[in-house]
Order: C-alpha cells, then sequence, then structure tokens
C-alpha cells in the first residue's frame, strides 16, 4: 500500500486505463484506493458530511443539487430510524450520456468506496447499485468487486475494525428512463412500477421501504473518496468555478472524436469541443448543442466560450444535466432530431399523470407530421402550448419538463424550419430513410 | 378516510373572496365545500389526493404583490393561513383546458352508446371547462376489453387513467386481482386474465370510474339515461347494516342500484349483495296476481278473503325480518299480539333478543360504521364479516390505517396526501383480531386470527374479560396460545383510544353474544371506553325484535298442537326455517295458508291465499338497522297486477276482520309508534306525507324525464295519469320542488353541471362528512341501566363434528341470492371440514350430508383453518337444508 | 412451476431485501434468463413465490421494457433508437436489420432465431450507433455493411 505523494488532477478517471479491465483491490489499494474509507471510518459521520459540504460538490446526476446538504437532511442521532439506505443512481438512460459507463466499468471499487463512506455518514447499513439492465459489464465488474471486497471484510460487519456494518447489493433494472428520478428508482427498487412519488417526505426521510434512503449518482460517489483523502480545499482547487471538482464531460454527434473526458468544472463548451472532440466533423458547421443529455435546453454557436458548470449553464437558459453534450450539425434535419427525441420521451413517460402521459404523444405526433411532410400550420401553436403545458409545476415529476426543454429551445433557436415544415414546405432531404421510421 | 376536522382558524382568499377554512385541509375539498365548481378526476373524497390528472390545477401567489402567481394542483395544496388562490387566472384557466383537451385526444366519442352517457362525470367536467373541439387529428390509442364478470362491464378505450379504480379496489378495498398494466399512454387497467373480479366490494368501480370503463353489466344489458330512471331513497334489504341505496326504475323495472351516500353509514361505497341484490325484484317468476286455490282473484276480494278467515279466529301470523315495520306491526295488530310471531327459529330469536339487550344496556358506544372506520383497536369475534355485513368489513379495513394516519400526523403530512402517508406508514396497522370458525377475507390485514367453535371463541373472550377484572373467573381449558392470544388482545385494547369489539348472531350463539358484552363491561371498568357493533342476520332484525313476538319454533308448535286453522305468512319462506318435514307436516294442519311475499318461495307454493307483496323497491316501510337506526325506504314506482305493500294488503283486510288499521303509511306508522313506545322513533325516520318543499312535493322522476306518453303507447295513446302517492312527500311525477328535500327524502343526487354521481358533494354539509341537513334515520334505543356481567354456560369440549354455519355473501341472503347475476356468484353446496376429521375423504370430492335422515350432496372441502370438532355448513345456501339445533351431521361418500 | 434454479436464484435476491416484493423485478429476470420470455404460468408461479397476486406481478413486468410477456428469438436485438444513435445514423441501421431478418420492429424472424427490438440510449453515444444482441453492444455501426452486419448476426445462431 502506498500513499501518494501528489493528489491526482483527474481523481475520478486516474485508476482508469482504456481497454484494460479496471483494477483489482489489490492494485486499487495500491493506487490510492480505500484510503478515504480509512480516513472517512476515523472521523465522527457528520464531520464526513461537513466535509462533502466543505467541499462545494454537487450532485453530477443533472440536477445538481449539493450532496452534503442531502446527506444532512438524513435523520441521525439516537432517535433516527435504525435502518437507512444508500443507493447509487446508476441507471445512466440519459440520451448522449456515457459518463457513468465509464466509471462503472473502468473503476467499480472507487464508487464501492463512496458508497461506504456515504453509508457511514449518514449511518445506513445497506446500500444498493442500481444499474440500468443494458450495462451488462458493468454488472459483471461490480459484482466481482463486491465480492471481493466482501471477502476483505471492506463490506460486511465491523469494516476495518471500525464496529461499522455495511452491506452492499447490486440490483439490475429492467428498462425504464424514469428509473432515474430519484423517487421512481425507490419504488422501482422495491421491486414496482417505477412512478415517481409525492414529495415530501422527501427520501432522505421516508425513502426505500419507508426508510431514510439517500440516492445519489455515480460519479458523484466517486468523488467521495478523494474528498475524504484529500480535503475540501484540493476538490474546489481542481474546479475553475465555485462548485468543486472535476467534471467528466462527453461529447457525441458529427466530432471528430466524440468520447468523454474528465475535466476541471467550468470547463468551456468550446474547449471540450474543439479541443478534446477535435471539433465538427470537415464540411459541416455547429448548429447547436443539448449540453447535458436530451432533456437539456439547446445551445448554439453563442454559446461556445460558455463554462461548463451549474450556474453558467443555466444563466445561459439551459441546464448542465450531466454534461455530457450532444451536438447538432448543420446537414442533420433539427425537426427529425426533436422528433426522435419526444418519441423518447413519450415512450418513457410512466404514464402517472396527464400532461406527460397523453401531451408527450401528440407532441410526438405532431412532430412525426412536420418531419415526414405533413404538417399544419396550427401545429406550431399545439407545440408552443405544450411547452407551458407540460412545464415544470404542471406535471407530477419533471419528465416531461425535461422533454419540453428541447422543444421549446428549438422551437426559438430554429424557427424557420419549424414554420418551413408546418407550411407543408419540402421535408429536409438527406432523411428519407428517417421518414421512414 | 378517516377524517379529522380542526377548527376553522385559516383564512384564505380565492378569486378575492376571503373564506374562513380548516387549515388542514386541501383547497379541491374546501373549494368544493364552498361551492366553487372545480373540476378533478383522480382525487376521491374516501381516496384522497394523488395528483395523477392535473385537471384541478388553479394559480397560487406568494404575496397581495404577486400577479403572476403558479399553477397549483388544488388537491395537494393545504389551505394554509393567508393562502391566495385564483380559480380565474388565465394559466389555471388554461391548464385546466390543457388537461381535458389531452384526456379526450384518446376518449372514443362513443357518449351516445355509453351506459354513462349523460350521468358521466368526465363528460361533466368537459363540459364545465368548455372543450367542445378536438384539435388532436392523429390516431387513437386502443385496447381489448376483459369480461370481469357478471357484474361489471369493461370498455378500456373510455380510459382516462385517473387511476381511481385501482386505488379503490386494492389500496381501499384490499382486493388483488386488478391492477395498472403497461406504461406510458398504454396504461391499461383490468386483471392480469378475463375472469371473475373477486373483490366483493367490486361493483363500487362503477362509481368510483369518473367515465365508463367499468360499468354496471346488469344496467348495461338494457340501461335508460340517468334522467329517465324513476328513483326513490331506499335502504338495503340483504344484510342488517342498513347501507342506503338509490335504486332506478324504468317501465317497470329496477335497472340498477347506485350507493346513497350516508355519512354514518355507507359512505360512498356498498358491498355487491347490496348493490346487485335488485335483480330478483325483476324475476318472471315472481307472484303478481292474488290467487286463492291456486286461482286469479279480484284483489278486493282477496283482502276480505283474508279478513274474512281472521274473523272467524284460531289464527296464527307469521311475520318477517326482511319485511317493513309497518308490515310487521299490521300483521301483528290484525291477528292479536298473542297470535303474532316473529318469522325467526327459537335459536335466532333468542339471539336477537340478547342483542338488543346488549345494546340497551351496554356501557359501550353503539359504533356506526363510520365511527368503526376510526377504531385504532378491533376485536371480531365470531362474525365473518366479508359475507354477513361486508360494507363493516370494508370500514374495518379502513380503521387498520389509523396508525398510519397518527405517524403522518406526527410527520406534519396531511391525512388526505394519500401516497405521502402510505409511503411513511408503510406496513403499519391497528391491531385487528379476527376469531372466527375458519379464515375470513378480513385475515390479510388481521394482527393474530383464532379458529374456534362459537364456544371456543366465546371462551378466549371470557379470558380477555379475565385480564380486565380479575373478579371475573378465567376461562375453562385454554391452551397456552390461546392464553397468549388473549393477553395479547387485551394489551391492544387496552392500550387503543377507540377499540371496538364486533360480534353478531350468525354463529347462533347467545353466548358469544354475551361475552362480547362482558368484554364491554371489563373495558368500561377498566377505564377504556369501548364501541360495540352487533350484527344480527336480517335487514329488520333489531326491528322485529323490538316489535317483539314470540318465535317460527312456537308458532309451528301451535300449529302441530291444531290450535290453528289459518295461518298468515308475511315475507317468510317458512321451509328456511325449519327443517321441511316439520313445516309440511305442520301445513298440514292447516285450513288457510296465506302467504304474502314479493317471492316464488316453496312456502307460497303452498299458500291457499297468495297475495303477491311488492319488493323493497315497490313499496315503502321502515327498517331498523344493527345500531337501532329506524330508516324509511320509498317505493321507486307502482308496480304491474296485483303486487302492493305487505302492510297495505292486511290494512285492505283489516276491515273484514272488524279492524281498522288506516289506509295510509303515515296511519300504520302512528298506530305502531302508539302500539309500541319502543317504536315511537320511527315517526321521525323521515317526514310524514303531508311534508312538501316550497308547497310541493318531491319528484321521483328527474326534470328531464322523458317519453311519458310514449312508453305507455303501445297500450293506450292517452299519457296516463300518474300514480298518487298518499303515503310519502314523494311524487311519480317530474314535476315538484326539488332542492333542499330532507336527506332522507333526496331522489336524486344532481346539480347543475353536476350530472354523475360526484354530485352528492353538493349534498353534503361538508365533503366526507354528513349530509346536510343531517345522515337519515333516527336511533331507537334508548339506554338503560348499565349491565353486569352475563353468567355463562358451561363450557362444553367439542363433541363429534358439531355444526358450525358459515356464511355467503353470495348465497346465504335469500333474496339477493334470486338475482341473475348474483345467482351465478353462488357456490354449490359443500361442507368444511379441518383436515383431522376428514376421515379419509378427500377434499372436493362430493359427500353425502346425514343429518338425522336429512340427506344432501356436498362438496368437501378440507380446510386447515378450519375450526377442529366442527363441520363448517354453509347458512341459507340453495339445496342446503334447515338444520335442527345441536344437529350432528354424518358425511359418507357419494 | 419454478426450476430448481430459479427458486435458488430468487431466494438469493429475497435475502437482499427487506420485503419479498422488492425482488419481483429480479424474479421476473431470472425466469426470463432461463426461458428467454415470461408466460402468464411464471408471472402466477413468481407471484405465489413472493407472497404477491399475479395481477401484482403483471403490472410490474408489463411496465418494464426488458421483460418479455411474448415468446422472443433466441437471440434479441436492440438497436438504440436515442438521438445520438440516430443522428449517427441509426435509422439506416435499423432499415438494414430490417431488410437482413425480413421482420418489422418488435416481430421475431420466422426461423425464431432473432427479435428486433427498438431500446433506448445504450449509453455509447460516442460510438454510435450502436446495437446490442443479447448482453454483447456492437459499436461503430455509423457506416456499416451487410457483408459487416451480416458477420455479426452469424455469430448468433
Amino acid at each position: 500500500m502506498t500513499q501518494r505523494t501528489r493528489p491526482p488532477d483527474k481523481p475520478l478517471t486516474d485508476r482508469i486505463r482504456p481497454e484494460h479491465p479496471p483494477y483489482g483491490l489489490a492494485d486499487y489499494e495500491r493506487h490510492g484506493g480505500f484510503q478515504g474509507l480509512r480516513a472517512a471510518l476515523k472521523m465522527a459521520p457528520q464531520d464526513v458530511t461537513g466535509l462533502i459540504k466543505a467541499a462545494g460538490l454537487r450532485g453530477r446526476g443533472g440536477a445538481g443539487f449539493p450532496t452534503g446538504v442531502k446527506w444532512g437532511l438524513v435523520p441521525m442521532g439516537a432517535d433516527a430510524p435504525k435502518q437507512k439506505y444508500i443507493v447509487a443512481n446508476a441507471d445512466e438512460m440519459e440520451p448522449g450520456t456515457f459518463k457513468d459507463r465509464l466509471l462503472l466499468e473502468g473503476d467499480p471499487l472507487q464508487l464501492i468506496e463512496g458508497m461506504i463512506i456515504g453509508g457511514y455518514a449518514i449511518g445506513a447499513s445497506v446500500g444498493y447499485i442500481f444499474l440500468r439492465a443494458e450495462y451488462v459489464l458493468a454488472a459483471e465488474r461490480l459484482r466481482a468487486a463486491i465480492r471481493e471486497c466482501r471477502a476483505r471484510h471492506l463490506l460486511g460487519r465491523d469494516i476495518l475494525g471500525s464496529g461499522f456494518d455495511f452491506e452492499l447489493y447490486l440490483h439490475t433494472s429492467a428498462g425504464r428512463y424514469i428509473c432515474g428520478e430519484e423517487t421512481a428508482l425507490i419504488s422501482s427498487l422495491e421491486g414496482k412500477r417505477a412512478i415517481p412519488r409525492a414529495k415530501p417526505p422527501f427520501p432522505t426521510t421516508a425513502g426505500l421501504f419507508g426508510k431514510p434512503t439517500v440516492v445519489n449518482n455515480v460519479e458523484t460517489l466517486c468523488n467521495v473518496p478523494h474528498i475524504v483523502h484529500y480535503g475540501a480545499d484540493w476538490f474546489r482547487r481542481l474546479s475553475r468555478c465555485g462548485d468543486g471538482g472535476t467534471k467528466i464531460y462527453g461529447a457525441s454527434g458529427k466530432l471528430r472524436r466524440p468520447g468523454a473526458w474528465e475535466l476541471p468544472m467550468g470547463t468551456t463548451v468550446r474547449e471540450i469541443l474543439e479541443e478534446h472532440a477535435g471539433g465538427l466533423r470537415a464540411g459541416l458547421k455547429l448548429r447547436g448543442f443539448l449540453p447535458g443529455g436530451a432533456s437539456t435546453d439547446f445551445l448554439t454557436a453563442e454559446h461556445l466560450d460558455l463554462p461548463m458548470d451549474f450556474d453558467s449553464v443555466a444563466k445561459a437558459g439551459s441546464r448542465m444535466g450531466t454534461g455530457t453534450m450532444i451536438v447538432l450539425d448543420d446537414q442533420t434535419d433539427v425537426i427529425g432530431m426533436v422528433r426522435n427525441l419526444m418519441t423518447f420521451f413519450a415512450r418513457e413517460s410512466c404514464g402517472w399523470c396527464t400532461p406527460c402521459r397523453d401531451g408527450l404523444p401528440w407532441g410526438e405526433k405532431i412532430l412525426a407530421g412536420l418531419h415526414t411532410g405533413r404538417g399544419q400550420p396550427e401545429d406550431l401553436d399545439v407545440l408552443r402550448q405544450l411547452t407551458r403545458w407540460l412545464g415544470p409545476g404542471r406535471t407530477f415529476c419533471a419528465h416531461a419538463p425535461g422533454a419540453m426543454e428541447p422543444l421549446q429551445s428549438a422551437l426559438k433557436h430554429f424557427r424557420v424550419d419549424f414554420e418551413r415544415a408546418a407550411n407543408r414546405g419540402v421535408p429536409i432531404a438527406a432523411t428519407a430513410l428517417q421518414e421512414s421510421r | 378516510m378517516t377524517i379529522s376536522r380542526k377548527p376553522p382558524d385559516a383564512t384564505i382568499q380565492i378569486d378575492g373572496k376571503i373564506h374562513a377554512v380548516d387549515p388542514s385541509r386541501n383547497l379541491l375539498e374546501v373549494a368544493l365545500e364552498l361551492g366553487y365548481d372545480l373540476p378533478y378526476f383522480c382525487w376521491h373524497p374516501a381516496l384522497g389526493s394523488v395528483g395523477a390528472c392535473r385537471q384541478c390545477a388553479v394559480t397560487q401567489f406568494k404575496d397581495e404583490n404577486d400577479t403572476q402567481g403558479r399553477v397549483v394542483m388544488a388537491c395537494m395544496t393545504p389551505c394554509t393561513d393567508k393562502a391566495r388562490f385564483s380559480l380565474a387566472h388565465a394559466d389555471a384557466v388554461t391548464m385546466r383546458a390543457a388537461v381535458i383537451e389531452f384526456l379526450m385526444t384518446n376518449h372514443p366519442h362513443d357518449c351516445p352508446v355509453c351506459e354513462e352517457g349523460g350521468a358521466c362525470h368526465l363528460q361533466d367536467m368537459t363540459v364545465m371547462i368548455g372543450h367542445a373541439y378536438r384539435r388532436y387529428r392523429h390516431t387513437k390509442r386502443t385496447h381489448l376489453n376483459q369480461d370481469l364478470g357478471p357484474f361489471v362491464g369493461h370498455e378500456m378505450n373510455r380510459c382516462i387513467a385517473c387511476y381511481r379504480c385501482v386505488r379503490f379496489y386494492r389500496e381501499y378495498a384490499g382486493g388483488d386481482d386488478l391492477n395498472v398494466f403497461g406504461a406510458h399512454h398504454h396504461v391499461y387497467f383490468g386483471r392480469a386474465s378475463d375472469g371473475v373480479l373477486e373483490s366483493p366490494f367490486s361493483g363500487n368501480l362503477v362509481e368510483v370510474c369518473p367515465t365508463g370503463v367499468f360499468t354496471d353489466k346488469p344496467y348495461g344489458e338494457s340501461y335508460t339515461r340517468k334522467w329517465d330512471l324513476q328513483q326513490a331513497p331506499s335502504v338495503c334489504h340483504h344484510c342488517a347494516l342498513g347501507c342506503n341505496l338509490m335504486p332506478g326504475e324504468r317501465y317497470g323495472r329496477i335497472k340498477r342500484v347506485e350507493n346513497r351516500y350516508h355519512g354514518a353509514l355507507n359512505g360512498y361505497f356498498l358491498c355487491d349483495r347490496g348493490r346487485y341484490g335488485y335483480q330478483y325484484t325483476n324475476a318472471d317468476d315472481r307472484p303478481r296476481r292474488a290467487l286463492l286455490e291456486g286461482a286469479p282473484i279480484a284483489a278486493a276480494a282477496a283482502a276480505a278473503q283474508l279478513g274474512a278467515w281472521i274473523e272467524q279466529g284460531r289464527v296464527l301470523g307469521i311475520g318477517s325480518p326482511r319485511a317493513s315495520l309497518e308490515a310487521n306491526h299490521a300483521l301483528r295488530a290484525l291477528v292479536g299480539d298473542a297470535n303474532f310471531h316473529r318469522g325467526v327459529a327459537a335459536s335466532e330469536a333468542a339471539c336477537d333478543d340478547a342483542l338488543v339487550q346488549i345494546l340497551r344496556q351496554t356501557p359501550a358506544r353503539i359504533a356506526s360504521i363510520r365511527e368503526a372506520e376510526s377504531a385504532d383497536a378491533v376485536l371480531v369475534l365470531g362474525e365473518d364479516l366479508l359475507a354477513t355485513g361486508a360494507r363493516l368489513a370494508l370500514a374495518l379495513r379502513q380503521s387498520v390505517r389509523n396508525a398510519a394516519f397518527a405517524m403522518a400526523d406526527a410527520a406534519n403530512v396531511p391525512r388526505w396526501q394519500d401516497h405521502s402517508v402510505r409511503l411513511l406508514a408503510q406496513h403499519a396497522k391497528c391491531p385487528l383480531f379476527v376469531l372466527s370458525a375458519r379464515a375470513t377475507g378480513l385475515d390479510d390485514i388481521a394482527k393474530r386470527t383464532y379458529h374456534g367453535r362459537p364456544a371456543d371463541l366465546a371462551r378466549l373472550a371470557q379470558e380477555i374479560v379475565h385480564l380486565f377484572d380479575y373478579t371475573q373467573p378465567r376461562a375453562p381449558g385454554l391452551d397456552d396460545d390461546a392464553i397468549h392470544l388473549a393477553h395479547d388482545i387485551a394489551t391492544a385494547l387496552r392500550t387503543a383510544q377507540r377499540p371496538l369489539i364486533v360480534a353478531g348472531t350468525s354463529a347462533g350463539s347467545v353466548a358469544l353474544l354475551q361475552e362480547a358484552a362482558n368484554l364491554c363491561v371489563a373495558l368500561d371498568k377498566a377505564g377504556v371506553a369501548p364501541s360495540i357493533a352487533l350484527l344480527p342476520r336480517a335487514a329488520n332484525s333489531v326491528g322485529t325484535a323490538l316489535l317483539g313476538g314470540d318465535d317460527a319454533d312456537a308458532a309451528l308448535a301451535r300449529i302441530e298442537a291444531g290450535e290453528i286453522d289459518t295461518l298468515v305468512v308475511l315475507e317468510t319462506d317458512l321451509y328456511r326455517l325449519a327443517p321441511a318435514a316439520r313445516v309440511d307436516a305442520a301445513l298440514a294442519r292447516v285450513e288457510n295458508l296465506v302467504v304474502l311475499d314479493a317471492l316464488a318461495t316453496p312456502t307460497t307454493a303452498k299458500a291457499t291465499l297468495l297475495l303477491p307483496a311488492g319488493s323493497f323497491a315497490e313499496t315503502d316501510g321502515t327498517l331498523v338497522n344493527y345500531e337501532g337506526r329506524a330508516q324509511r325506504y320509498f317505493q321507486v314506482f307502482v308496480p304491474d297486477g296485483d303486487v302492493r305493500e305487505s302492510w297495505r294488503w292486511l290494512q285492505q283486510a283489516a276491515p273484514a276482520a272488524g279492524l281498522d288499521l288506516g289506509d295510509t303509511l303515515d296511519a300504520l306508522i302512528e298506530c305502531c309508534a302508539q302500539a309500541h313506545p319502543q317504536l315511537a322513533g320511527i315517526v321521525d325516520a323521515a317526514p310524514s306525507a303531508r311534508f312538501r318543499l316550497a308547497g310541493s312535493r318531491i319528484p321521483r322522476q328527474p326534470h328531464r324525464y322523458s317519453g311519458r306518453t310514449a312508453m305507455h303507447a303501445h297500450r293506450d295513446i292517452h299519457e296516463p295519469r300518474p300514480p298518487q302517492d298518499a303515503d310519502t312527500p314523494l311524487a311519480f311525477t317530474m314535476e315538484g320542488a326539488r332542492s333542499g328535500a330532507p336527506p332522507a327524502q333526496i331522489p336524486i343526487f344532481w346539480a347543475p353541471r353536476w350530472n354523475s354521481v360526484q354530485s352528492v358533494n353538493k349534498f353534503q354539509h361538508e365533503i366526507n362528512g354528513p349530509l346536510r341537513g343531517g345522515d337519515p334515520g333516527v336511533l331507537l334505543l334508548a339506554r338503560e341501566a348499565s349491565a353486569t356481567y352475563y353468567e355463562r354456560p358451561a363450557w362444553q369440549p367439542a363433541r363429534e363434528l358439531e355444526v358450525v354455519w358459515l356464511h355467503e355473501l353470495f348465497g346465504s341472503e335469500e333474496l339477493s341470492a334470486r338475482g341473475a347475476a348474483i345467482a351465478t356468484r353462488v357456490p354449490r353446496p359443500y361442507v368444511v371440514v379441518h383436515p383431522d376429521h376428514a376421515n379419509g375423504l378427500a377434499d372436493d370430492t362430493t359427500v353425502i350430508c346425514d343429518c338425522g335422515g336429512q340427506r344432501w350432496h356436498a362438496k368437501l372441502r378440507i380446510d386447515a383453518t378450519m375450526a377442529a370438532g366442527a363441520i363448517g355448513v354453509p347458512y341459507g345456501l340453495p339445496g342446503v337444508p334447515v338444520l335442527p339445533v345441536d344437529a350432528r351431521v354424518m358425511l359418507v361418500p357419494a | 412451476m419454478l426450476s430448481p434454479d430459479e427458486t435458488r436464484e430468487i431466494d438469493v435476491e429475497l435475502s437482499h431485501y427487506e420485503q419479498p416484493q422488492a425482488a419481483t423485478i429480479e424474479a421476473l429476470k431470472i425466469v426470463q434468463k432461463h426461458r428467454g420470455w415470461v408466460s402468464d404460468e411464471a408471472v402466477a408461479d413468481i407471484a405465489a413465490k413472493l407472497g404477491s397476486s399475479p395481477a401484482d406481478v403483471d403490472a410490474v413486468a408489463t411496465f418494464y421494457n426488458l421483460i418479455y410477456r411474448r415468446p422472443v428469438g433466441r437471440h434479441v436485438i436492440h438497436v438504440c433508437d436515442s438521438v445520438s444513435c440516430w443522428i449517427m445514423g441509426q435509422p439506416r441501421l435499423t432499415e438494414m436489420l430490417k431488410q437482413r431478418l425480413g421482420v418489422e420492429l418488435g416481430q421475431t424472424t420466422a426461423d425464431g432465431r432473432f427479435t428486433l427490438l427498438p431500446i433506448c440510449c445504450l449509453g455509447t453515444c460516442d460510438r454510435a450507433p450502436a446495437l446490442m444482441i443479447d448482453s454483447d453492444t456492437h459499436r461503430d455501426l455509423e457506416s456499416v455493411d451487410a457483408a459487416r452486419l451480416d458477420a455479426i448476426l452469424e455469430r448468433y445462431t
């Protein structure tokens, strides 16, 4: 076991070797693994939470809620419920998002360590990793890592002689995007239909099986061991903005080198797209991009110098979301793209509330009409109305409002395309195949 | 939902108007109560709020400077003090319009052929919001339907996915064979596969569904628009709970029965026996002509003949606990007190008398169904409630949730936040203990169950009594498990705020009733204030017990002794009271057998003079329910033929017998009240025939009633004069005063813009609370000095296979079992034994039951939950004979 | 009837949760792993095993898109149809698959070898378009030709 001399710049991916299997436990520990846990177990649980708060870690699942604050909402002390849970949200299903897969396949022990520390901080004795069904390789590697930890008493009773008991189980899902919503995920983990729940009570007071439960994104939890190990100040210094740490940014679309990179929080869009992704392919121009997955508003070329952090992107009228960008080039039909998104959101509605269940399919059908030359002028009125009627507060959860973000911004930024389609203009060429879908 | 009302000490603004409201309630129910027409779908007053449909959108403002506001769902928004809301704000109005437009994208345009058309909540809300034009021009999603059995039809294309069906069926009524399948806009509400809906409350889906997905199947076979139904307020005749019904008639047939809200009793829900039990009234084999020696006789002559026979003397009358007090009283007056016998066997009469005595003397509060719902610890002693008082079982299912509500209160989560409460409470339940002959449908929510013969159950109860009051003897011969259970039950009752003891007469055990009474005495002495609910068998068991009279066994003895020439049998089938051989022999000794009944029975088949009686829907009368609540039910329509009220036949026979029983209902009620001071209160059960609303009668027909001339045109093109009603303030017309009818005499729940059953909101003093003007009925039982303990009979260990009566929701009750739909749900005769008593016979084989020479075939059910030492025999099932008290049954392979 | 293996695997999952119904999804997946799909009978068996009703198990089974309540082919092809893959030419890929297999989305080939289904984002957007056959993910199919596609399909017999 070696103590690092110098803290890493890219803590999350430091141990990940592309195209190689992840480190086993021995190598993981040799590369600084479980130092965070060892340090944490020597602290009072509340102090661990305090440290996470001080580090300015915000949830990497999309909403950006401060992780330490969330942990702090869990009842602690003698009166608190005996049974509590921590859940890793590894249901990465946001279209265009592939950052957690990297962490899960590349360094599963890092997540496990983060979960044990999180469990210790909130007093949970059981953790679940809620993994999407399609991540078969990740499931395999997580299972092996859990087995290894269990064998080495890093999971189970009296972890590292601390008196802290923690058991960890892998739950593989059976599909459905809505499972990524925190309360729907809990419903699903209880073996039910993944229907979001009313709040209050919040999961931190009554979550899984009615017990206090913290649900954190994979990337969020992976930061935890490093914060405990290297300290809050170090973590804050990794960032270029007020929020601490690095961020795994990604980019897909017609780019020269699409991919995912761990970069300082607050790295600009231009840097990500041009330096890391190599810019658009030859002959293509940027028309716009979804900054953080399918449920974020389109931004355009004028936003290239925007730092990718929660507040800056929000100020620009979108959301950082998962930080994985989807790029729209000038040869791709924007209506086809928005139609594709709407098909996805309509299909993935859980069916609980009316605007989402019945409004999204209407939007989808209108967009299909616009995309295939069957548009009508009044279609745009309905689409614009949908963006209001399916907006925040109007629906039971954030699914439909998320669906409206690309739609409303597309209607704004690419108005001409929509108006042409609504007036039965010639459908964009090069999409003959797409139409037949 | 158990209501918890707080004083209206919050002030809210709705569109500038200031209202004082209870801050623990949600804006939707408060707004409805205040008279605002705020549309909704997923909310139901008994089910609470879940925020699914998004229809009740309103705008909420932060403060007086906030003009923007934000759209919130009224059902999910508490009325916190100083909150400012607008229903008229543009954002709220457009949001509500949007939601209905979404819902209507898939809803078919089949209103003209839909049973719900004209009484459809979805229609009402659509019209209320003003949605008239469909912009959606794409294909609609479609579904296949399921066959859900004889009660409920299914048309999924109409579904708006409000989720009320599954919430009622599963979460409220405890069923697990209905659910929601699929996802997104392909959600499907039904069963896993075609098949009979298993819940005894399945019929409520018809009313819980805001549109025509779940429809009343018998009604659907030949439905009539709500506005074409002639209706009158009625009371269920199929058990002793006294649930309020609203039957509707067209063309001389009852088309359907809907729930008639009663705040203290049935609330919003009925059991399926109550909802579909009416169908016997439409049976083809019903007696409709007066027959003398099998030949038609003019009604007047028939009545005179009865009077003449009575005048001759040597007469005996047998009344009926399924007939009105008025009919029973008229018979008693006609034959004389000494010659009037109740239409119940000696064992049942003894139970009924004990029950009434206990109700008068117990220190416990007599629990209404609503009060039972608020109990926080319940002991059910010997009743299979889902068969003998199903609506009460549904209330007990809610009572166990009081633990959840307590947790919600502690966490500051409003009780109406349905899913939040369930999430917080998980499986926390108030204790319910079920002591019965075998497993019951409440066991899934019971903390503990215990199975035994009635004497065993009484013994366990005695042990509990002892634990509260050591001056009372311990129960003999209990094993350790039973003693532990007694301790558990005693602890639960002792620590409860509102403990409830439920017992009844279905086991035929006076000792069991008295032990329930003893327990109340003991609890009272221990400073725990108990409530009690004691269930007799029949709709008017308590009424006839109060009226008094010897029992039917004594009547048969007098007939057998040759004392009787004329036997008048009122709405009773003697063959359900005594073994057939005995009845045959007795009837052979009678010269004149006069039978008044609404249905053909083995007894009517032997009548010398048969007088066709009106069913509950064709008569007025008074029933006294298990609480001692006298409730009046009203004639829905005037039947064809000679059919008339039993009491009217008797009134009409009176002059020939030299008596005067008057010629109106009120006269008879007056006469009954005077003759029986204990029944004096029945006068006030409903306003008399003299009552007028703004000078007018109350019309039984809605104001849009159509076809009054046309429906008789095949007989006569002239519109007949409507029948005149001298007995009630109701009229067989559409003319009269509608609004403000007294709660006992509301013939239709309807309000402008509210055509569906949801319009009951407009008739309530508060949502989920009593009707305006108070819930109908008068509690008759004057409380006497509190009782001491009853003496206990010597306990006897099990003899070889003692007969224990089992009860069926469908089949044990005589009238309902004759209806077409329910008849398909009546089981074939069976017997149940514990595996130890199977004697090598296999489960599900046909056996011959032999009881002192009476033999019948039955399926053997071997049931590990069946009480040891007992053979369970279904009560009253077609094909199962009446057995003498202390009968022994031998089983032999068929 | 659940097989001994299925029962044993479900028992392991049951030990992970404080309530038996929580293992519903795992139980469905276990049965599906062994049999390829979940029949009505299996739904009832799982319900009996977990102490719930067939309707309750089916309500869950029909909610999740990766539980097959109808028979599927020996291999299931899931074509990612989410936005990144769409941009990178998923419609062409889907069309080619339909042609090669002679089925529409949602259908099974006549020889019972393949079932073709759409799926949302497979999380490999940087190497789009992608598809999944059984548990293998195939990436970088933007310029896939018939020969290469056939070569991929041939691995699944």
